[in-house]
């Protein structure tokens, strides 16, 4: 049987969404079973980027509204600078041809990384299966 | 030494080399051998402990000015 590797992203930040995937990617490269596990913040990595998420009440559709997430719009946890530092560090990425968040995730998903979402922080938030890219 | 197949990563970074590795690899037949050129030091590490997580033989390895050569040989 195969070993096993899961891995818990709790964080919508970009620089550690890399990281998880980084993981995931070279576990899955030499024959381990990976899972992911999304969770709280983390739901934003696996966020479909398309279109207005419904959820029901008031709070939880400001919450949706000002928490886009999806990874094209992951923030860098230090030197973000409003999207500045995000760019810049897109620049240095692309010069050393290191691929974007959206990349590995495609990448994690070909190579059989499988994705899942917490349930409970779904419910909190009222979002259901079909907001996330899962598989 | 003599490859049946060469993998060209050189300018890439973890995890993209034994990425890419991994996937050549399943292109191969059994008793081929591939050759695989990197730049990141990195894959001196990788590359044996990939053969030995997957069961294939580490052949061996060249280092000339910054470029890395390795071979790997399909043993399953």
């Amino acid at each position: 049987m195969a070993e096993k590797m899961t891995l818990i992203v709790f964080s919508g930040d970009m620089d550690k969404a890399l990281a998880a995937f980084n993981l995931a990617i070279g576990g899955a490269s030499i024959g381990m079973e990976v899972s992911m596990f999304f969770t709280f913040w983390g739901l934003n990595v696996i966020k479909k980027n398309e279109g207005p998420l419904k959820s029901k009440g008031i709070m939880r559709k400001m919450l949706n509204f000002m928490n886009r997430g999806g990874a094209k719009r992951l923030g860098l946890s230090k030197f973000h600078m409003f999207g500045m530092g995000k760019w810049m560090m897109g620049k240095l990425m692309k010069d050393v041809r290191f691929p974007s968040a959206q990349e590995l995730m495609t990448m994690a998903h070909q190579s059989g990384v499988k994705f899942i979402a917490c349930t409970t922080s779904m419910g909190m938030m009222g979002l259901g299966k079909e907001a996330f890219i899962l598989k | 030494m003599k490859a049946d197949a060469t993998l060209d990563c050189v300018g890439l970074y973890c995890p993209m080399p034994i990425h890419q590795t991994a996937n050549k690899m399943k292109e191969l037949k059994t008793g081929q051998v591939l050759e695989v050129l990197a730049s990141d030091e990195g894959i001196k590490e990788d590359a044996p402990a990939w053969c030995r997580a997957t069961g294939n033989e580490f052949v061996g390895m060249e280092e000339k000015g910054g470029e890395i050569k390795v071979y790997i040989k399909k043993t399953k």
